[in-house]
């Protein structure tokens, strides 16, 4: 409950809040048009090896160049001497700039589309950015069989909520199965029991949206076919359905449990479509043959495992298992913390199993595109993709890296150096702010406003509960609805 | 139907039986073993007498030497150096490009108490009914036969503290290896320190609907006057804890002397008000950092901040009052929006440069203690040199805890707890190759390798 309460006393001391979105603005300004040579650095492309010594021309936000001694021209150059540069980080499976996460009130809400609740002035783009990530897939709750749309976007702080939207990204959605779905964490006294409760009803659920959406498609093609005369009423929850049936949509389904997960393959199966990523999957290693032949990727935490009873048969190994049987395997975070350090989530990735350094890096880059179908213009750097990359000052897979600059189609959306001095103006501007009579509260009585204000302590044991707190979903203060 | 039962039974008296117990029963009903995975016997290794030969040795209390050994004997290390006598029939590891740490500690964890933490609390034992909690132990909650432990220790994690949670005083944690077969096994501490929760000044958490004042908000100083209230109780029952010790000692020495009851809260109190054990204080704010420090002046105490989130705010009164902090959760997402993005990744390095003493810990429940490597090694990223962050969760907490004579670094005579990796520890791609905990060689499986053995060589059935 308190989490809404929090939301409300954030609101109520709006001035400050005012203030600390000016001087993120302010950060995010920062970022610069024009174009850009990246100079002598250390480059993980992520598809093509790691080039020693490399030059990276951006030009009009694309790669134009990559080679040695190239010629700046007009480019802004930028002197990575003895830094890396990767392809920007991306994340599969994200929640932030969400200002409502689940629609949780039936079990099929496919007519809902997260896009209408996204909030550009997060203060998790920011972070996610200084951590080297460029690109997620903002996906809806797992409260329901079948949840609402998702949105593929670029963490393009400063700008319009419809600039971070990816134009030409395939649209997706967000499937769940499992104890989610079931409820079985959110038990309000007096509430009926929505139904789906089980896993039989969870796929007779699934199975039963799926045989409406046919009958639906039929009932429009039989329109078409002029074989009717009335046009069938039009049904916003069926239309993303059928645009799964036709292969036009992607299907992201959060499980956990392998048996759930291969049940819905066989769903996929039965009405002809493909699941585009089994998400979190941590038991995917028990059936990785069975995912690899139906064609799904997987996308999971990498060593996450024990926060429920779902997730006791989690390891570590999984990324390896996956990326053995030739499955694209992305590292997600799923959390506005997590998000900040995919990196060494990635070179994890190494430490069990074994798998190699550049597939390593792709399971946070080029497999993450691949999977929102954006593998094309973004993921790795290659000429004629986008200039999505970042720059650290040491290997990325150290765990003493850090971001020093992070790029979105050439332009900077979080730089070190500039964040320095912009911490510092910042700092003076709030002190000011502080000591405006207009912002001390009355000196008696019990208003918010008086005397300093003491920011509450966050313990982030559970790593999901940036994520809770802007649900004002009062069914999710205990586990996430998404995780 | 019955046979299930009686399996279910059977688990439930072995849980609960001597170890000898388990063994017979082990042997005498071979199905009990089927339905264990046998992750759930934590395999406690095998002693000896053992020789690291050419390793790097990261002693951290000395200088680092690039080519040596090390020898474990009898539970301890035994000789550190380059030219150390190996005796005859001790088993050699060949330590050629691989490096030497002393095991770490995790000085604030609840491992072994909780073991899924969300929605099963079968598995739970964090957190006891009540606000006065000075009896609980977490030694006797602990399962020495957790699935945290091995998939904690095989990451070089060799001990934690394991506290209990919530309350004002939750109870006492306790220090303990990650290997035995019980919990006297595994302790090394058992009574390490009490938990306090220090009372905090809130003001955030009592805002309503309908804004100022609708929910009963309150004002920085009707908070304080709270906290201020709470901690007048806290000093009473101290104080009365300290006057029950005097009355108790009264009567040992003249038995003509009214004979005080005994009490359960305050027996368990006395080594600790009195000053002659420490209290963890579970503080994060500098506010909350400060107030803990006028109350260890103020009652005499030894006190340790656990938490300490913004403990480099208050360096002159932690210095000033001897008060090391055991800084958890760097992972936390700055508490304001307007706080820098790194604001607890560069904390520690804050604290180094302010003279704290502190380790590094995860606070972690259980499952993600094996991430401590990591969290030490972002603060690295933020302002600690890598041999600080490597001394934040080996030595650091070993003195802060008050055992650096028997942990903390690759020292003759302290515990044998030492890893071997082929790289840098605190680097997520280092692989562990041996471990000793005791000088016990440790098995490098946990509940996870066993899965991924269980299922790496795994076909489809063909229909």
């Amino acid at each position: 409950m308190f989490l809404i309460k929090e939301k409300i006393m954030r609101k109520t001391s709006i001035f400050l809040v005012f203030a600390a979105l000016c001087m993120f603005a302010a950060t995010a300004a920062t970022a610069q048009n024009g174009d850009v040579l990246i100079k002598n650095a250390t480059v993980m492309t992520a598809s093509k090896g790691t080039l020693q010594n490399t030059d990276i021309l951006i030009q009009n936000g694309k790669i134009t160049r990559i080679g040695k001694n190239l010629t700046s021209g007009s480019a802004r150059v930028i002197d990575a001497t003895g830094k890396y540069v990767t392809p920007g980080i991306i994340d599969a499976h994200s929640h932030a700039m969400l200002d409502a996460i689940n629609e949780s009130s039936f079990s099929v809400t496919s007519m809902t589309d997260v896009k209408d609740a996204l909030d550009p002035d997060d203060i998790s783009i920011y972070r996610a950015l200084a951590g080297g990530t460029t690109a997620a897939l903002l996906l809806h709750g797992s409260a329901n069989s079948i949840g609402g749309q998702s949105a593929t976007i670029k963490f393009k702080y400063g700008k319009g909520k419809d600039d971070f939207l990816i134009k030409d990204a395939p649209t997706g959605i967000k499937f769940a199965m499992g104890e989610n779905v079931k409820r079985s964490n959110f038990n309000v006294p007096g509430m009926t029991p929505r139904y789906p409760r089980t896993r039989m009803g969870v796929v007779e659920t699934v199975r039963d949206a799926f045989t409406r959406a046919r009958d639906y498609r039929q009932a429009w093609a039989d329109f078409n076919a002029k074989k009717t005369k009335t046009p069938p009423r039009r049904d916003l929850q069926l239309e993303p359905l059928v645009e799964i049936l036709e292969g036009k949509r992607i299907v992201h389904a959060h499980g956990y449990r392998s048996d759930e997960q291969l049940n819905l393959l066989k769903i996929a199966d039965e009405f002809g479509f493909k699941i585009g990523t089994l998400q979190h999957g941590l038991e995917t290693y028990k059936f990785a043959p069975e995912i690899a032949k139906h064609g799904a990727g997987v996308s999971i935490f990498i060593d996450s495992w024990s926060y429920k009873i779902e997730g006791y048969d989690a390891i570590p190994f999984t990324a390896y298992m996956l990326w053995k049987q030739g499955i694209v395997v992305s590292i997600n975070s799923d959390s506005d913390e997590r998000i900040r350090r995919l990196n060494l989530d990635a070179a994890k990735a190494m430490k069990y199993g074994g798998v190699p350094e550049e597939d390593a890096l792709k399971m946070v880059t080029l497999n993450p595109a691949i999977q929102l179908g954006i593998g094309k213009r973004t993921g790795s750097i290659e000429v004629g993709k986008d200039g999505d990359v970042v720059i650290w000052t040491g290997h990325p897979f150290s765990p003493y890296s850090r971001v020093e600059t992070t790029m979105i189609e050439g332009e900077v959306y979080f730089d070190r150096a500039a964040d320095a001095q912009k911490r510092t103006a910042a700092e003076a501007e709030k002190a000011a702010l502080l000591k405006d009579k207009m912002n001390s509260g009355p000196a008696t009585g019990s208003g918010p406003g008086a005397g300093p204000r003491i920011p509450r302590e966050s313990i982030v044991h559970d790593r999901d509960h940036a994520d809770q707190e802007k649900t004002g979903d009062t069914h999710t203060d205990q586990e996430g609805g998404h995780r | 139907m019955k046979n299930l039962i009686n399996i279910k039974k059977l688990a439930d008296f072995l849980r609960s039986g001597s170890v000898a117990v388990i063994a017979m029963l082990m042997l005498a009903v071979g199905s009990v073993s089927a339905q264990s995975d046998g992750s759930q016997q934590n395999k406690t290794g095998r002693a000896g007498t053992f020789a690291i030969t050419n390793a790097r040795i990261v002693t951290v209390s000395g200088e680092v030497i690039e080519k040596g050994s090390v020898l474990i004997r009898d539970g301890k290390i035994a000789a550190v150096g380059t030219s150390i006598q190996i005796p005859r029939g001790a088993e050699t590891i060949k330590g050629d490009g691989m490096t030497v740490f002393p095991g770490m500690i995790d000085a604030a964890t609840n491992l072994g108490l909780a073991e899924i933490s969300g929605g099963a609390n079968a598995t739970m034992d964090v957190q006891e009914v009540g606000s006065i909690n000075a009896n609980a132990r977490a030694i006797k909650g602990v399962n020495p036969h957790s699935s945290h432990v091995n998939v904690t220790r095989i990451n070089g994690i060799t001990t934690v503290i394991s506290f209990p949670t919530g309350g004002l005083i939750s109870g006492q944690a306790a220090l303990i290896n990650l290997n035995g077969s019980t919990q006297d096994e595994m302790a090394v501490v058992p009574e390490a320190g009490l938990i306090v929760n220090f009372p905090r000044v809130a003001t955030g958490r009592r805002f309503g609907f309908g804004g100022p004042g609708a929910g009963g908000g309150t004002d920085f100083n009707a908070a304080l006057r709270r906290r201020d209230e709470q901690l007048d109780e806290l000093k009473k029952l101290f104080e009365a804890a300290k006057n029950y010790q005097k009355a108790r000692a009264a009567y040992e020495s003249d038995k003509s002397l009214p004979y005080l009851a005994t009490d359960a809260q305050y027996e368990a109190l006395v080594p600790y008000v009195t000053g002659q054990k420490p209290i963890f204080f579970t503080a994060e704010r500098e506010i909350d950092i400060k107030g803990v420090a006028k109350f260890v002046a103020d009652m005499k105490l030894k006190g340790i901040i656990i938490g300490g989130q913004e403990a480099w705010k208050a360096a002159d009164d932690l210095k000033k009052n001897n008060i090391a902090v055991i800084f958890t959760n760097i992972y936390s997402l700055p508490t304001s929006q307007d706080y820098p993005y790194d604001y607890y990744f560069a904390a520690p390095g804050k604290m180094q440069s302010a003279g704290i003493k502190f380790a590094v810990s995860t606070g972690e429940g259980g499952g993600e203690v094996r991430d401590l490597p990591y969290q030490a090694g972002i603060a690295g990223a933020f302002g600690l040199t890598p041999e600080q962050a490597l001394r934040s969760v080996t030595l650091n907490p070993a003195e802060i805890l008050g055992v650096a004579d028997k942990l903390g670094s690759i020292e003759v005579g302290k515990i044998a707890n030492v890893v071997v990796a082929d790289g840098d520890i605190l680097d997520p791609r280092t692989k562990i190759q041996h471990m000793f905990i005791g000088g016990r060689l440790i098995p490098l499986t946990s509940r996870h390798t066993e899965l991924f053995d269980s299922f790496k060589n795994r076909t489809a059935s063909p229909k």
